[in-house]
């Protein structure tokens, strides 16, 4: 046990924290939503990430950005790649619920059979990042970690006085970015005509149905929304870390998933606090005791959380929330 | 009436065996084993093409036997949490690896935990917990861990159950791998014992080799299992699951005691998944973390799943597809699970209620598609 490294640098260590958790947050809305309107929990959403993050390599890779350009071609590829990558996951999360989840809707089937077919999903799209696209294109699919050119390259921007904290602008994009999505989200989930369907098949969706809510459109968009809040965590994680591989999403979506539930699965604001409390404990914990069990302190916490609030910190609202 | 008519026409078949006489179950059953007992040695064509080992690079016969039945065990194991108790378990493999870590920390020489004892109590290099001692051990310690895991978290609902089954799952495994004063780390244990038994041609009863002798042990074990799970899903207990997964608020309203029979689930299911593990790893006499994954987690499931839930027949079937056929078809390694993935995602499309349902669940399922049924047209 190391407390010292943790509090000589609890502030840059909250900054770390504060980064991880605002992916983890965005991942978790697409868990949050599905679930909050679905009751299921969408287990091919990690790989709805994982396409997001190709998506970014390969919009990188066809219009040849690499690090060192112009300010303003920084930005037109980044928002490119942000587009593609939002069109791609929402595309990927639309194709999960045609394929794997309507037939079972209409036929009623139990919960767990749900279960099944998001994880026969998610495998499949593991492997055709994994093996099918390598067997038709060749590298960089595979195996193997890739690295994503570092287009927006890592430039201290300030440094908080006092503190002797360097803040660089991709933490700064990737906490804004991160933040603006999900209150964008939570206004249009709260505010908009939308917004109000998916809230009310979320509370009843017999009643929904009576009113005139189109329960397949909500379900839909509810798809949409998520996938392409998975893909705008897609780039930020690629801003932050450079990487992707064919099983990507799996920690990430094991640990946004984490995150929903701690804050409250169905819950658009607990999805935030969920993640960044998450993102913040293991950075707390991996700086105090050892980086190598990071995962083990996730669970725990999300143990010892639901023994005492078994719907997590905020509880569940999605269908709760007041019009 | 048709419609309804179509819906039982699966089921005619089982009607006509349930309603034949005794004396011709017990045949059959005999007949049954007997042939189980002497697959490792089937020569007889067209059978003989079912062996795994027709290819160059093909496995062994008796081995994937053998890794057949230690999966039935499992299926077994975990269709008495997921489809008697209705409990989504995604952390089995858990039990699983405590079973086969089990049995390489306290039997065999390699192991720290072994060399620690030798030198607090000043005992011999050679010394070790025999093989029968680790099996209590083995039991014991996925009893302890269901029971542990179980008495906070069953009070959570479905899902929530299903993330932190799956995190414990992890932690074991993450555990493992980084102990490495206890565990051995990523290096693993080797000279996990095997069973004692006579030397024959001056190689131990249980080796490596001969994988027959495994295969008609862990026969004997699944077979004494079946039979138990077979008389515990009839008892009261077994009872009490199904009023729990059906509607945990009426069962409790009616007097069932909901946590009381969801631990008792979990704990059994824990222990039979550490009894597989221990055969698993008794077998390799090698045991590292890598043969844990979460992954192997998912196939468990998708195992009773896709047999039928609430089956033990369905998820023997189930054990059986997924471990045999992949071992078959092995020139494909590389699109394995590749297949695997749009298998699941079919199969389940097609015959949600698995393949060989429950009887009990078939209703259920054909009920709760009527309403889906009748809810699409009434909008």
């Amino acid at each position: 046990m190391d407390f010292d490294a943790l509090i000589s640098g609890l502030d840059r260590h909250t900054l770390d924290g504060i980064t991880r958790g605002s992916i983890y947050a965005l991942v978790a809305l697409g868990y949050t939503m599905v679930y909050g309107v679905m009751k299921l929990i969408n287990f091919a959403h990690s790989e709805v990430f994982m396409v997001g993050t190709w998506t970014v390599l390969g919009v990188y890779t066809v219009i040849g950005a690499t690090a060192g350009m112009g300010l303003g071609t920084v930005i037109a590829a980044t928002l490119l790649a942000l587009l593609a990558a939002m069109l791609a996951s929402a595309g990927t999360a639309l194709a999960v619920e045609r394929i794997a989840y309507r037939p079972l809707r209409k036929k009623g089937a139990p919960p767990l059979i749900f279960l099944i077919t998001g994880i026969g999903c998610s495998m499949v799209l593991v492997e055709t990042f994994g093996q099918v696209l390598r067997a038709i294109f060749g590298p960089p699919f595979g195996r193997v970690t890739v690295n994503i050119p570092s287009v927006l390259e890592t430039r201290t921007v300030f440094t908080i006085p006092g503190l002797d904290l360097a803040v660089s602008n991709t933490r700064i994009l990737i906490i804004v970015g991160a933040v603006v999505m999900m209150v964008a989200l939570d206004t249009f989930v709260n505010k908009s005509r939308l917004g109000r369907g998916v809230r009310a098949v979320a509370q009843d969706p017999d009643t929904a149905s009576l009113m005139g809510v189109n329960q397949e459109r909500v379900i839909m968009l509810v798809f949409v929304l998520g996938g392409a809040m998975a893909g705008v965590a897609a780039l930020l994680y690629t801003v932050q870390y450079d990487i992707t591989k064919f099983d990507i999403g799996f920690i990430i979506g094991l640990k946004a998933f984490t995150a929903a539930v701690l804050g409250g699965i169905g819950n658009l604001r607990g999805a935030l606090v969920g993640g960044l409390f998450l993102g913040i404990v293991e950075v707390y914990a991996s700086a105090v005791w050892d980086s190598s069990w990071t995962n083990v302190y996730a669970f725990v916490v999300l143990v010892v959380i639901l023994m005492f609030r078994p719907t997590g910190l905020l509880g569940e609202s999605l269908g709760k929330a007041r019009a | 009436m048709s419609q309804i008519a179509a819906a039982y026409r699966g089921l005619r078949i089982r009607d006509r065996w349930d309603s034949a006489p005794k004396p011709l179950h017990w045949l059959a059953t005999l007949l049954v084993v007997a042939f189980a007992f002497y697959l490792p040695y089937l020569n007889i064509l067209p059978f003989a093409y079912i062996r795994t080992d027709l290819t160059s690079s093909g496995s062994d016969w008796a081995s994937v036997l053998f890794l057949v039945v230690v999966y039935m065990i499992v299926a077994v194991g975990l269709n008495v949490v997921i489809g008697l108790a209705g409990l989504l378990d995604l952390g089995y493999v858990g039990f699983y690896a405590l079973g086969a870590y089990s049995i390489a920390l306290f039997g065999s020489t390699e192991s720290p935990v072994v060399q620690a004892m030798q030198s607090k109590f000043g005992l011999s290099e050679e010394w070790a917990v025999p093989f029968a001692a680790c099996i209590p051990i083995a039991i014991c310690m996925s009893l302890v861990a269901g029971v542990f895991l179980g008495a906070p978290t069953l009070r959570l609902r479905g899902d929530y159950l299903a993330i932190v089954t799956l995190g414990f799952g992890e932690i074991i495994r993450i555990t493992a791998r980084n102990l490495d004063d206890v565990t051995g780390g990523a290096k693993g244990i080797i000279n996990v014992p095997t069973p004692p038994g006579p030397e024959i041609d001056g190689r131990a009863f249980f080796n490596t080799i001969d994988a027959e002798r495994w295969y008609w042990l862990a026969l004997s074990i699944l077979i004494l299992i079946i039979w138990l799970a077979r008389r515990l899903e009839n008892s009261r207990v077994g009872r009490a699951w199904l009023a729990i997964r059906e509607d945990e608020d009426a069962a409790a309203v009616m007097g069932v005691a909901g946590f009381k029979f969801k631990l008792w689930a979990f704990a059994i299911g824990a222990t039979l998944g550490g009894l597989a593990g221990l055969l698993f790893g008794s077998k390799q006499q090698y045991v590292e973390p890598n043969a844990f994954m979460v992954q192997l987690s998912f196939l468990f499931v998708a195992m009773v799943v896709i047999g039928g839930s609430g089956n033990i027949y369905g998820a023997l079937l189930g054990a059986f597809l997924l471990t045999y056929l992949p071992e078959r078809f092995r020139e494909f390694v590389d699109w394995r699970p590749f297949a695997f993935g749009v298998a699941l995602v079919l199969v389940m499309i097609l015959r949600p209620q698995g393949l060989v349902p429950s009887r009990r669940r078939a209703r259920e399922f054909e009920d709760r598609r009527h309403e889906a049924e009748e809810a699409a047209a009434d909008v």
